[in-house]
């Protein structure tokens, strides 16, 4: 099964999938160049000096004899195209937020509901950004009741689990029930 | 063969004669061709009236079918551009077009639930 690990420009998509892969994740990550200087806004992530170019994958095998493909796509507006391609027989998108920079994270969410894909808020808990409660920051998101939203830490792996798995559950409510 | 790119004798726009539009909006970029029936294009005969490209084309799905947008790097055409000339081998009847392949069909129910089961377990 595949799903889509996405979220705004250095929120963490690439240390999620490297936390939970059991392969070293195919990556793409490269020294940021000046050429990004006027596109890739640094502010409150100055130490930032890589960037996913295209996509990182990483895999996971759930016992039960599933293995679920995880799909890291650029944060960067500039390649939302590629996204139709990815999100394609996707389960569902799991969306990354930094409670540093929040509004951020619109743009990308406004992509996935386009796509139509299921999706869970992972916020991803970093050491010096502030805390606040799930509610406050469902406020802020904007978030419908139904989508859940998830604290993490995505250098954890077992704290990274636990979006997945309220990805899962999301997207078993909205699948219609197995008719007998 | 050289992946170099090089530049086009023979620009784009005339090897669709201009047009842009064809009368087969279905033509997907994905959309699969086969040629209808080989002898079709045996013959010199056979293509007589055709353009260069179209026999191109043609000759590139002699050892089977490729999707357009495959069609379409391989003639070093745009899309655009291929999707013009493969109409027009479709409506000779040299071509035909098959829709891509659809998306897959809604997510198994149970599959989610096992993933949820093995997804826990991990916590």
């Amino acid at each position: 099964m595949k799903l889509v690990v996405t979220g705004p420009f250095g929120v963490g998509k690439t240390t999620l999938i490297r936390t939970l892969s059991e392969i070293p994740p195919l990556h793409t990550e490269e020294a940021m160049t000046e050429t990004g200087a006027g596109h890739d806004d640094l502010a409150g992530v100055p130490d930032k000096t890589t960037t996913t170019v295209a996509v990182d994958f990483g895999r996971l095998t759930v016992p039960g004899e599933l293995v679920l493909y995880l799909f890291g796509t650029p944060g960067q507006e500039r390649f939302f195209p590629l996204w139709e391609d990815i999100a394609r027989g996707a389960l569902g998108a799991l969306v990354l937020a930094d409670t540093r920079r929040l509004g951020d994270s619109f743009p990308v969410m406004d992509m996935v509901e386009e796509q139509g894909l299921p999706y869970a808020v992972a916020v991803n808990r970093f050491p010096d950004a502030p805390t606040y409660g799930d509610e406050v920051l469902r406020k802020h998101l904007d978030l419908h009741p139904s989508t859940p939203l998830v604290q993490c830490d995505a250098r954890e792996r077992r704290s990274s689990v636990e979006p997945l798995i309220a990805l899962a559950e999301h997207v078993l409510t909205r699948l219609p029930e197995d008719r007998p | 063969m050289s992946r170099a790119p090089r530049r086009r004798l023979v620009p784009a726009y005339l090897v669709t004669g201009g047009r842009q539009l064809t009368s087969r909006a279905d033509l997907d970029r994905l959309s699969v061709l086969t040629l209808a029936d080989a002898k079709l294009t045996e013959t010199p005969e056979a293509t007589a009236g055709i353009g260069p490209e179209h026999h191109r084309l043609c000759a590139l799905l002699a050892p089977g079918s490729l999707s357009l947008v495959e069609c379409a790097a391989h003639l070093g055409l745009p899309v655009s551009a291929t999707v013009v000339v493969a109409a027009d081998l479709i409506e000779s009847g040299h071509l035909q077009a098959r829709g891509p392949v659809p998306r897959a069909q809604e997510i198994d129910r149970s599959l989610v639930e096992r993933l949820l089961v093995g997804l826990r377990t991990l916590r």
